[in-house]
């Protein structure tokens, strides 16, 4: 059996890792700590692919009804 | 009441000369300020502290009436009557708050809401040294690891942490420092512990409990300053002050006492013949019954409603309410006094609707005038006019009520007392006068879902009863006038009154922040009303004129100099000059008015309804506020005054076809009724074709449903058709004012296929609905079809069938409105303190976002129209 890619699916919405520099940007641009971001799971399925360690930050790009797509940021704990 | 809060107040000592000042010149003050809050259990030495007497006896008068010196109402526990001194502080009735007694227990008693503490601490420490049984080493180990538990998670991490280890710890059965060999302990509820199959009584639970270190007891989340545990072990009792149980002297002169004053006197009668029993040495199963019946009355004291135990009665039968049920549940006292508020300056009454009243106002009875009040402060300028006031009493409208003198003594005015406040009146003065018109009230209906539950409305004084509001405002507050009632509030100060008219009159609450569309719009008469004008009245200009006029136009300039005029252009006259716009009514056909006039096109829900009023929301948009809500006004008057002029009703002939047309619905339903015979026969003949996934039955159900179904909206498509367009109930109709083609069809063709839960009815008798209809029928007409109108008329069975989907239409609204409307509390509490930043993120209280870009478009609904945002128009300036 082929193992079944979560991030293949079409109700995965795209996750993104961001670079050292990009997490910088987008913690000025907020204004923020990371403390201040949502969180995600270390664990979660959707983000096995991606080489992540805790404190990184996940870019996740969703289809949206009233935007089209949407952009949201999560930690990794 | 042995669990007693100490409350640590910390002065604060800051205190500046301004605010010294302050205090001479108000009121005496001082000003504290709270900084810790410390909980702990009283220890039997505190109690006897703090008592102002020892009580010894149940008896609580003498025979003069007087209460008995250490009975239960001692003089020392504080006043009740009025006129007396309370012996213990020499303070009156009101000014002192009692002050609490003790009572010795003869033999120490289980506190009943320490149970399940007693039972973990004995489980968890040594049965012979009272060492928590961890070896030595390990102790401080866990305890650091505990706190940081505190400190990095929380409180609620710590206790749970707790948990686990005291599950741990029962398991053992030997003490790592005595060596000595440990039982399990049983709990038979709700007081008795056992262990090896002998009971444990208090006095060895209290040793048991002593013998436990002050610093292991950091391990059970104890602070051993505050709390130890063999306190949770009754050998002192307090007894609270009279005044949390006041007796109350019936119309026959009898005393009728408290509960909990009840109760207190049953533990004291018992604990008394305990004292007597054990002195004279009476056998030990006298005693420990006796003992035992302490327990029970020391525990339904605490609370009334353990599980296990039957509750102690009144004579009457009915349960004594105990301490717990005094603090506990919706009557208790922390949701029912605390947290419930209440307020002053608030009516409430049935509300009815008056269409002649402004959208911003709200009719209010003369005699709710006369009791609620605005305050006034009396100046140079204002004193004659505030002295009518006064002059006028409290009982001719407009009067007033109240003065308020400069020290702050409120003084009621009377008959008597008026000549002598006219004379005292001085600027500084308060006048509390009757509400007049133009004053600025709160209404609001509940459920408060959203903010337009409570809006700002202009007063009216009326005759009457009922508060009166304009319909156009019925939709906000979701308010109709089958009984509803609704809260009026009066603001009493100026800041008050500014913060209700800057940000909740009506007129600032048109555009909804859900859908970007006004919420008050025209409704029901009006919307007819207009629809009328606009699509085919012609009037004389005489009568343009009076229309106009009486709907408060008079200004006729545009109104064309013709002899007839149209219904376009009397609508034309209200709107602005400059004012265009291009939209579709609700059959879709387009509307367009261009300069102020309209040139094509009706005027319909669509264009002015609630929640769908296009042309109002571009209205508002263009000319503000303030124009939006005057234009309305205007619109939704002359809606109703256009059908005022021509009259308007609706009758049954409405629904009349011609003949042909009601042949031509007949065929078409006997046309289906013999589809589904052939339907059915083919299912009996098991020829019919199944669909995948279902069984033939159902396959025959699905089929049998889409063939009447059709049928009928064949039949209501030609009732449509056929029916005059000029009858009111399509004038309704079309416009959008109430009812739909579906209703009419109902009426005039055939009422359809009756459904219960998505299927058709079923269910009655053994395989088939109703006694008169054979066994496993499948036929249309026994299984809920009904073919008549209500207008024709519903045989019998049909007319049970309709009943049916009736009533389960009725359960299913009566169960699931109290669901939903929790399901929406919740949600409105959970995202009560989430905010939209600056930055245009979403957060809550404590900074964390909860949104990037508030609902991930970034759009103010508020500020959009029907959610989209026109760019182009924002840019270039008009459409």
């Amino acid at each position: 059996m082929t193992k079944f890619k979560v991030s293949q699916h079409i109700l995965v919405p795209k996750h993104i890792k961001l670079s050292e520099k990009d997490k910088k940007e987008l913690l000025e641009e907020y204004h923020i700590s990371l403390k201040e971001l949502p969180k995600i799971n270390k664990k979660d399925p959707a983000i096995q692919q991606l080489d992540i360690k805790k404190g990184d930050v996940i870019k996740i790009i969703r289809k949206s009804p009233s935007a089209g797509e949407a952009v949201f940021y999560r930690v990794v704990v | 009441m042995a669990e007693k809060e100490k409350e640590k107040i910390e002065e604060e000592k800051e205190e500046t000369k301004e605010e010294e000042i302050e205090i001479e010149s108000y009121e005496q003050a001082i000003f504290k300020k709270v900084k810790s809050i410390l909980f702990g259990v009283f220890s039997p030495k505190m109690i006897q502290k703090m008592a102002a007497a020892k009580i010894v006896t149940p008896e609580l008068y003498d025979k003069e009436g007087y209460p008995v010196d250490g009975g239960l109402m001692d003089a020392r526990l504080g006043v009740i009557d009025p006129g007396l001194r309370c012996r213990t502080c020499g303070s009156k009735l009101k000014e002192c708050l009692g002050h609490f007694g003790y009572i010795e227990l003869a033999r120490p008693v289980i506190h009943i809401k320490f149970v399940d503490t007693i039972l973990k601490l004995l489980r968890c420490t040594c049965r012979e040294c009272g060492r928590v049984l961890i070896p030595k080493n390990k102790i401080e180990e866990v305890s650091a690891a505990l706190e940081q538990i505190e400190e990095e998670r929380s409180l609620e991490e710590k206790r749970k942490e707790i948990k686990q280890l005291s599950a741990v710890l029962r398991a053992i059965s030997k003490c790592p420092y005595c060596k000595a060999k440990q039982y399990p302990i049983l709990l038979e509820k709700p007081t008795t512990f056992i262990e090896n199959e002998k009971r444990l009584s208090p006095i060895e639970i209290r040793t048991r409990l002593e013998k436990i270190p002050d610093d292991e007891l950091k391990l059970f989340g104890l602070n051993p300053a505050t709390v130890r545990p063999e306190w949770m072990v009754l050998t002192v009792m307090p007894i609270p002050p009279v005044t949390m149980r006041p007796s109350i002297t019936l119309e026959s002169g009898e005393r009728s006492e408290d509960d909990l004053t009840h109760k207190l006197g049953d533990i004291v009668r018992i604990n008394q013949r305990l004292f007597e029993n054990i002195n004279a040495g009476a056998p030990e199963i006298i005693i420990e019954d006796l003992w035992d019946l302490l327990q029970y009355h020391v525990t339904t004291y605490f609370d009334n409603t353990v599980a296990q135990l039957p509750p102690a009665r009144h004579r009457s039968g009915q349960p004594l309410k105990t301490l717990t049920e005094r603090i506990k549940s919706k009557e208790g006292r922390i949701r029912h006094n605390l947290a419930g508020k209440r307020t002053n300056f608030s009516a409430r009454s049935v509300i009815s609707p008056d269409p002649m009243l402004d959208i911003d106002e709200v009719g209010v009875p003369i005699e709710i005038a006369m009791k609620l009040t605005v305050p006034e402060k009396v100046t140079e300028w204002n004193m004659e006019y505030l002295k009518r006031f006064i002059e006028k009493g409290s009982d001719k409208y407009p009067g007033a009520n109240y003065i308020i003198r400069p020290d702050g003594k409120r003084k009621k005015i009377t008959d008597e007392t008026k000549e002598a406040f006219l004379e005292e009146l001085k600027p500084g003065y308060v006048v509390e006068r009757h509400l007049i018109d133009g004053d600025v009230a709160l209404f609001n209906r509940q459920p408060s879902l959203h903010r337009m539950s409570m809006m700002a409305h202009r007063v009216r004084v009326l005759s009457g009863k009922t508060l009166r509001l304009n319909p156009a405002v019925c939709h906000p507050y979701n308010a109709d006038f089958d009984g509803d009632e609704m809260n009026l509030h009066i603001p009493q100060t100026e800041e008050a009154r500014a913060e209700a008219e800057i940000l909740m009159q009506v007129r600032t609450q048109l555009i909804s922040p859900g859908f970007g569309l006004s919420v008050i719009g025209c409704t029901m008469d009006s919307i007819s009303g207009n629809y009328l004008l606009t699509k085919e009245l012609e009037f004389s200009r005489q009568e343009a004129i009076d229309l106009l006029y009486s709907i408060g136009v008079d200004d006729f300039s545009k109104l064309p100099k013709k002899k007839v005029v149209n219904g376009k252009e009397i609508f034309s006259v209200l709107l602005p000059e400059d004012f265009s716009y291009k939209g579709k009514s609700k059959n879709g056909e387009e509307v367009v008015i261009k300069k102020g006039q309209l040139i094509k096109g009706v005027i319909d829900k669509a264009s002015l309804g609630s929640e769908s009023g296009l042309m109002l929301r571009e209205l508002h948009k263009r000319y503000g506020p303030e124009k939006a809500i005057e234009l309305l006004k205007k619109l939704f008057k002359l809606g109703i005054k256009v059908l005022l002029k021509i009259g308007f009703t609706t009758s049954v002939a409405d629904t009349d076809l011609p003949t042909e047309i009601k042949d031509e619905i007949k065929q078409i339903l006997d046309e289906a009724e013999q589809a589904v015979d052939k339907l059915i026969e083919s299912y009996n003949n098991k020829t019919l074709e199944t669909f995948p996934g279902k069984t033939l039955l159902e396959t025959l159900e699905l089929k049998i449903v889409e063939v009447l179904n059709r049928a009928r909206n064949e039949a209501g498509k030609i009732v449509a058709e056929n029916a005059d367009k000029n009858t009111p109930t399509m004038i309704m109709a079309d416009s959008g004012a109430r009812g739909n083609l579906l209703n009419l069809a109902q009426m005039a063709a055939s009422v359809g296929q009756q459904a219960l839960r998505g299927k058709r009815i079923e269910r009655g008798y053994k395989n088939r609905t109703l006694s008169h209809f054979k066994k496993n029928d499948l036929g249309p007409e026994a299984r809920g079809f009904i073919r008549d109108g209500f207008k024709a008329g519903l045989n019998p069975a049909e007319f049970f069938f309709q009943a049916i989907t009736g009533r389960d239409g009725l359960m299913d609204t009566a169960l699931r409105t109290p669901k939903s409307g929790y399901l929406y509390r919740r949600l409105a509490n959970a995202m009560q303190d989430l905010k939209v930043e600056y930055d245009g993120t979403v957060r809550d209280a404590t900074g964390k976002i909860i949104q990037f870009k508030y609902g991930e478009d970034g759009i103010d609904v508020s500020k959009s129209e029907a959610g989209e945002i026109n760019v182009a128009r924002i840019i270039g300036g008009k459409s």
